[in-house]
């Protein structure tokens, strides 16, 4: 425990000293119907290396901005840069280059559920590398696995497993493309708090591994302080507050503070 | 759009060979039980229904004849496109609007796979080539149907009545109704599709996709049915 902790304070040091924007996001809108307005304006910028939390009230349009990012909502309004490439002017090809670089955690798992555990990871291997053999394919999958702590679930159906595990296979999914960004998409709703606290300890350990750079949507404050660098509340679509956990903890605004209580 | 896209992407590589036959598995090789039991009584009934008309102006003799032209002509393409829309496309209807739902689809879409090509383009395909081969079973089935049905009442030799058959079909009685079903196929894969993959948010929608799959499906096929008889009529 203390070694994470030291762990967080070293990442943190890290980042002030050297500030690589690598997601940058500029007056972004999205409104859904006719006047359903989820985002008003959104600017964030996420740095390399960096976790950044973003928090809100359900319906605040935390999952949109993500789901901008890779592209599976177009905004209406704004520009999106992701490896200095604004994504929303991309053709389809330039945009899954970049995707593949992009790792997406999303809230149920998203599990191909015609498909076991290895074929879902093995799947994703083999669309993006025709040319690996079935024992590379094999090796890759296990060390997926590995990563999340669930070798043994390999031959299970997606249905055999329970909601964590679906989340760390999800996880693992997303880990075998070797991505240097991951979206997390409330990566421990639903989950009891160990289990909750099993997959925020994943997430920070993966940065550690890794280097990734990441993005989580959640409402679970645990996971919030273990694993982020940088907090963003957003507010009627538009950022409303920044800064670390503790910072935040102790903001002048009482309905930033409601979320720390 | 949803049918242009398909046109655009059944041409482009990757080709999805392993997943265009597996659903012609699915669709083809696990549909043909229920379409056996169909073609059979199909043929049954249609020969028991046929044949009291038919010896009242003596001519008994035409049964085999007018029971294969039936079958292969109308009843069997319409009657099995029929089964495989109330099968095939609500199966897929549910399967992509279930994957809609669950987010698995934006999952590949992420991951840089393209659903469009794995999931639509393969089940068109298969539907496309796997219909007109049900029906052509679902034609042996119903005349070996026909057969049983003729000797419930009399005693007709297997040879016979096959020879019956060949000498009052015609190579052109096959070919539009062997065509139209490529485009039976080829609309219940696509409605089946459209309507899963384009099923909003919720559970319930799932169900509204395969049940208006199969509506809109069905109501397709006679329409396609129509337009093909009437084509018919103009050229053969």
């Amino acid at each position: 425990m203390i070694k994470e902790k030291d762990n967080i304070e070293k990442d943190k040091v890290s980042k002030t000293k050297k500030q690589e924007p690598i997601i940058v996001i500029k007056d972004l809108h999205k409104t859904f119907g006719k006047d359903n307005k989820v985002l008003q304006g959104v600017n964030l910028t996420v740095n390399k290396g960096e976790d950044l939390v973003i928090l809100g009230r359900s319906g605040s349009g935390k999952s949109v901005t993500i789901k901008c990012i890779v592209g599976l909502i177009e905004p209406d309004k704004g520009e999106i840069k992701v490896f200095d490439e604004n994504v929303l002017n991309l053709t389809k090809p330039e945009l899954n280059e970049i995707r593949v670089r992009i790792g997406f955690l999303f809230q149920s798992g998203a599990l191909y559920d015609s498909m076991s555990v290895r074929e879902n990871l093995a799947f994703t291997l083999k669309k993006h590398n025709r040319d690996l053999t079935p024992e590379e394919v094999e090796s890759e999958v296990m060390e997926a696995l590995d990563n999340v702590g669930l070798s043994d679930a390999i031959e299970k159906m997606p249905s055999e497993l329970s909601g964590g595990m679906q989340k760390r296979i999800g996880l693992a999914r997303t880990l075998i493309l070797k991505p240097e960004i991951i979206l997390y998409d409330e990566p421990t709703t639903g989950l009891d708090t160990i289990t909750s606290r099993e997959i925020s300890e994943l997430i920070l350990d993966i940065k550690h591994k890794r280097k990734t750079t990441s993005i989580i949507i959640t409402h679970d404050m645990a996971c919030a302080k273990l694993t982020a660098d940088r907090i963003m509340v957003l507010k009627d679509g538009v950022i409303h507050a920044e800064g670390t956990y503790e910072e935040l903890e102790k903001d002048e605004d009482e309905w930033v503070r409601s979320f720390f209580q | 759009m949803f049918a242009k896209q398909f046109f655009k992407e059944v041409f482009v590589p990757p080709y999805e060979t392993k997943e265009f036959l597996k659903q012609c598995y699915v669709i083809g090789y696990k549909s043909l039980p229920l379409v056996a039991i169909t073609g059979f009584i199909m043929g049954l009934v249609l020969t028991l229904q046929s044949r009291p008309t038919l010896v009242k102006f003596g001519a008994e003799s035409w049964l085999p004849g007018m029971v294969a032209l039936s079958l292969i002509r109308e009843i069997a393409p319409v009657i099995t496109a029929l089964i495989c829309a109330g099968k095939i496309s609500s199966g897929i209807g549910a399967e992509l609007g279930s994957m809609k739902v669950t987010e698995q689809i934006d999952a590949m879409e992420v991951s840089a796979i393209n659903p469009y090509n794995y999931l639509v383009v393969t089940r068109i395909l298969a539907c496309t080539l796997m219909v007109p081969i049900l029906v052509f079973f679902a034609d042996a089935i119903g005349i070996i149907g026909g057969y049983v049905g003729i000797n419930i009442h009399g005693d007709v030799n297997f040879y016979r009545y096959l020879t019956q058959i060949l000498q009052s079909l015609e190579f052109l009685d096959l070919i539009p109704a062997t065509v139209k079903t490529f485009f039976f196929g080829f609309f219940i894969g696509m409605i089946g599709c459209y309507k899963g993959f384009n099923a909003s948010n919720g559970t319930e929608s799932v169900g509204k996709a395969a049940n208006s799959a199969v509506v809109t499906a069905s109501l397709t096929i006679f329409i396609i049915d129509m337009v093909a008889v009437q084509i018919t009529d103009l050229f053969f």
